[in-house]
């Protein structure tokens, strides 16, 4: 039979020569970071198209919020990007101050950078180093995981909770912060650098590490374009473009910082750049650490108002004030009819709020732009040709959650 | 930064008059209408020209008002990294209306102009592949519409008899509570115990 009177095919079996190959990635698969279905069709090892089914943690909030008043749609947020809670309810603050015109006072205005940037460093120090375990390091996760410990628990000394925080209010911040959790903010902020040199002497050089990441998942400027990348994705490729520069708000304006670029667009690229940004992060919190403590950035965390509650020791006394904060936290308070977007630039990339109000205490519709969104659209553009272990590599940099793109 | 958003809004109209059905810049932001057929026109001309260059999609979304006859609004956000400005564009639709996609412009539109036939059922016209995207797989309706009920027509559960996940119609074991907290002379629409007798007196 194998005479070679059937020519060469014979060698090949039908099966080999037509079929290309399926493959469900995920749901549950550790490296797709959360309830990601990718649905790949395989040449061999080389991904020829990638179809992403997302939705599978939709709950429904925008529909939600629209049954809810803003105070008590609050907490939404922090079940969005559950890694950096505070950035999201950030954007969500944002928002209604701007259809109120409500002044937030100098010393909330600065907590929240604090924890903003609080904030970035948790999701960087989750994103690298997971994205490190899917491409084989084990340790970085590890090492990685005790740090984001440390912030947590300045999370609870904030707020009380260690991730759903519901801390940042409009027109300010719920609590003022103790003059000890600032301290150990600043021990933690000298120490950190050091903890960051370790994870970057495991990663940086790592020869397996390079190899699964330089010339991966490649952007270049045109792509961030046509993809509507921000963030990371978007400065990966050498655009210096940060909301925080573009379009301050809060306060960042007065913050020293730099703004690290990419030059090739590759995983690896993104790596150095979170990294770096964690370094820039941590100097903004020592930068904000001094500014708290200054003279001016002393005083209260709330802009008193019709927004906010009044102060506890007011309410034994006067009635007005027992009133204002029976009505705020049932009927809760009234937003001026408008539209607004507003952004922040969270870890992730822009995150922004679109929120229509219609002088009710609730809102019309609100919907949530999340970054993660658009990145993941991109998925099949950036996964094509390559080969299937390459995704898990590509997904870690896209630094996806699913909390915030299902929403 | 208003001046500037304002000059833009001229410009606009000026340049697109065809398309721009009217703009204004209100808290800091420049919205424009837009006539639903000269939408994709319009958003090409935004993204080429030069003193705009919208050149990044931010968002597609929606917001349903049932009780006008041009019942959706279609919003689209785009932001130009290099003027750095943003703009608002509203396109009103009727129910049965179809938008033009802007697919071929902006290739990031794919996802949200799913995302908008998925939440308020608006077709996109020219969409190479409009499927739901965030709802379940053979989810009917379309929950962001002020008319779907928040708690929704189905619910799923796994069966230990049939040994799988069974869709049954949605059953309460409490009433879904929707407290109206609005002040009675704010426009709260809910009855008072003690009412009726007011309305019989006058």
């Amino acid at each position: 039979m194998m005479d070679g009177s059937k020519g060469f095919e014979d060698a090949k079996t039908g099966e080999q020569q037509i079929r290309k190959f399926n493959l469900n990635f995920g749901p549950q698969h550790p490296a797709a970071h959360g309830v990601l279905r990718l649905v790949l069709e395989l040449d061999g090892e080389i991904v020829e198209r990638c179809d992403p089914h997302i939705g599978l943690l939709h709950r429904g909030t925008e529909k939600l919020m629209e049954s809810r008043t803003y105070l008590q749609n609050l907490p939404y947020f922090d079940r969005l990007d559950y890694v950096a809670p505070m950035n999201q309810e950030h954007a969500w603050c944002l928002a209604i101050e701007k259809l109120t015109g409500v002044e937030v006072p100098r010393r909330a205005s600065l907590i929240r950078v604090l924890y903003s940037e609080i904030g970035r460093v948790l999701n960087h120090l989750l994103n690298v180093t997971t994205q490190a375990m899917d491409v084989g390091a084990l340790t970085p996760p590890l090492w990685g995981f005790a740090e984001r410990e440390k912030l947590m628990d300045f999370y609870e000394r904030a707020c009380g909770a260690r991730l759903h925080s519901n801390y940042f209010r409009p027109g300010g911040v719920h609590q003022d912060l103790p003059e000890a959790l600032i301290n150990d903010i600043e021990t933690w902020a000298q120490e950190f650098p050091e903890k960051l040199d370790d994870i970057d002497g495991l990663l940086t050089e790592n020869r397996i590490f390079k190899q699964r990441n330089v010339d991966i998942g490649v952007v270049d400027e045109q792509t961030v374009y046509d993809f509507g990348f921000s963030g990371v994705m978007a400065r990966s490729v050498g655009l210096a473009w940060d909301l925080r520069r573009a379009q301050p708000y809060e306060c960042y304006d007065e913050f020293d910082f730099q703004i690290p670029v990419g030059k090739n667009g590759d995983c690896y690229d993104r790596y150095l750049m979170r990294m770096e940004e964690m370094r820039q992060s941590t100097s903004i919190i020592l930068q904000a650490i001094e500014k708290l403590r200054a003279p001016e950035g002393q005083g209260d965390v709330l802009a008193r108002g019709k927004l906010t509650p009044p102060k506890r020791g007011e309410m034994k006394t006067s009635m007005e004030a027992l009133i204002h904060h029976f009505k705020l936290y049932t009927e809760g308070f009234h937003v001026p009819a408008g539209e607004v977007y507003a952004a922040v630039e969270a870890p992730k990339g822009e995150f922004g709020v679109y929120l229509v109000a219609d002088g009710t205490n609730k809102p019309y519709r609100s919907k949530i732009r999340a970054p993660g969104y658009l990145h993941l659209q991109a998925s099949d553009f950036l996964m094509k040709g390559h080969q299937l272990a390459d995704c898990a590599a590509i997904i870690g940099t896209m630094d996806v959650v699913f909390g915030e793109i299902d929403r | 930064m208003t001046e500037a958003l304002k000059e833009l809004g001229e410009l606009v109209s000026l340049k697109r008059g065809d398309c721009v059905l009217g703009w204004d810049v209100s808290f800091g932001e420049l919205n424009v209408d837009v006539a639903p057929s000269n939408i994709a026109g319009f958003v090409e001309f935004l993204k080429s020209d030069i003193n705009c260059r919208f050149s990044t999609l931010v968002d597609i979304t929606a917001v349903d008002y049932p009780e006008r006859a041009q019942r959706f609004d279609v919003v689209y956000h785009f932001l130009s990294m290099h003027q750095n400005q943003r703009i608002r564009l509203r396109v009103s639709v009727r129910e049965d209306d179809m938008v033009p996609s802007i697919v071929d412009i902006h290739p990031s539109a794919n996802w949200f102009e799913r995302e908008v036939f998925d939440m308020f059922g608006i077709i996109f016209s020219g969409h190479p592949d409009l499927r739901r995207i965030l709802t379940d797989y053979g989810f009917r309706g379309h929950p962001l519409r002020k008319d779907f009920p928040t708690t929704g027509y189905t619910e799923v559960r796994y069966d230990e008899v049939e040994k799988r996940i069974v869709y049954e119609p949605v059953s309460l074991t409490q009433e879904y509570r929707q407290f109206d907290f609005m002040s009675p002379w704010e426009g709260a629409n809910y009855i008072l115990p003690g009412d009726e007798k007011g309305d019989t007196k006058a």
